[in-house]
């Protein structure tokens, strides 16, 4: 179990996640509705976070949406995100 | 008015990761692995389908369709359509023979919602697969998954809608089946068919070129879709939507998404297309109830989730 702490939404949350699960999905599990969800798959680009804080392993997402500027600027796909410890995120104006 | 296009043929798919994309589309949905080229690309296709291939993978850095083929009748066909296509105003990008394994020559060409699409005449026919072609049996075993049975359309966002379909109507001779219309009267879905299917392609209208919504896959039942379901969970597959009909075409259906984030559907039913028949109109404000029609209402992701 790790908790992860969003930043920028209306007041900071936090939402517990289990080991195995991509940010964007635990989030879903808590229904904390706090990351748009779209295709969990990397693809479509609507859950995309920046990471503040925190170790995560992650799995390719579409550089049409992650331009390697971007990922070198801590930009993710949530769904493409596991974290390795606590993390903190914050959330991209879409 | 009939141009001699007869059938989607083909839809190349971009994936990030080859082997999650197999799992997902040979072992999911239980299309038949056909062959692979040298540049790494998997070609599958439903077990009905006669031609060799209809879904080629291709692994890249982003996902989304490189572009959907359609197969003429013949050569001559072929021909004609490629020099009313260039009369037309389009610019057409000649593909020979054989860079898609077993498949002809093909002309490319480019709608005016950014989408690439192809026509062809000539591929390979390997036959039904498992079965034969004298006294076949009903069903061949060993079938995986949703046990898939062909690729059946697209439906593709893009601008420009209008003209696209005036391409599809005036050059490629596609009926207009189905369609959306705002308050306004502008035409803001099409559903095209070269056949008597209630689409082959459709379109809806949307200001990013180029995007892919989903690829469709029929089966035979609605007791199929809601296995497709079952299956969907015990995977943990990304579900979409469903199972649920269709307002549009009424097919049964369920939406989800592969391993790189592009939308599949299952579907199964659906009405039928005469090219006599003038086009089903559903209103931009029912337009909940014309893609879901039970929720009656819309998911955000149906507008805003493409690949
Ligand atoms: S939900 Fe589509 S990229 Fe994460
Ligand atoms: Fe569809």
């Amino acid at each position: 179990m790790f908790t992860i702490t969003v930043e920028s939404s209306p007041t900071r949350q936090s939402f517990q996640i289990s080991t195995g699960d991509s940010v964007l999905v635990g989030s879903e599990k808590c229904l904390s509705n706090l990351i748009p969800v779209g295709c969990r798959g990397g693809g479509c680009g609507v859950c995309k976070v920046r990471v503040v804080e925190g170790d995560y392993s992650s799995k390719c997402m579409s550089k049409a949406h992650i331009c390697d500027a971007q990922a070198a600027d801590g930009y993710v796909l949530a769904c493409r995100v596991y974290p390795l410890s606590d993390m903190c995120i914050e959330l991209v104006k879409r | 008015m009939k141009k001699g296009v007869m059938r989607p043929g083909h839809v190349q798919i971009r994936v990030l990761d080859l082997e999650e994309a197999l799992e997902h589309y040979r072992d999911l949905l239980g299309l038949i692995e056909m062959d692979r080229d040298t540049q790494g690309r998997v070609y599958l296709k439903g077990w009905t389908e006669v031609d060799k291939f209809s879904v080629v993978l291709r692994k890249a850095d982003e996902p989304g369709m490189d572009f959907m083929g359609f197969k003429v009748l013949n050569n001559e066909v072929l021909s004609q359509l490629e020099s009313d296509l260039t009369a037309y105003g389009c610019d057409v990008e000649q593909i020979s023979s054989g860079e898609l394994k077993g498949c002809g020559r093909r002309i490319r060409f480019v709608a005016p919602t950014g989408h690439s699409f192809e026509l062809y005449a000539e591929k390979e026919q390997t036959g039904k697969w498992g079965l034969s072609n004298v006294n076949p049996e009903a069903w061949p075993r060993g079938l995986k998954g949703m046990k898939a049975t062909r690729f059946d359309h697209c439906l593709l966002y893009g601008p420009n809608v209008e003209a696209t379909y005036q391409l599809f109507r005036d050059v490629l001779g596609f009926d207009l089946a189905e369609q959306v219309v705002d308050p306004e009267g502008n035409r803001i879905a099409a559903f095209l068919t070269a056949s008597m299917k209630a689409h082959d392609v459709a379109f809806i209208d949307c200001p990013e070129p180029g995007k892919f919504h989903h690829a469709s896959f029929f089966l035979d039942s609605w007791e199929q879709v809601l296995r497709a379901g079952d299956l969907i969970s015990m995977t943990d597959t990304s579900i979409d939507i469903g199972p649920t009909r269709h307002g549009l075409t009424h097919g049964q259906t369920i939406y989800f998404f592969d391993p790189s984030g592009n939308r599949n559907e299952v579907f199964c039913g659906g009405d039928y297309h005469y090219p006599d028949h003038p086009p089903v109109t559903w209103k931009a404000e029912d337009l909940g109830k014309a893609i879901f029609y039970h929720d009656r209402v819309l998911n955000e992701r149906f507008l805003s989730v493409l690949t």
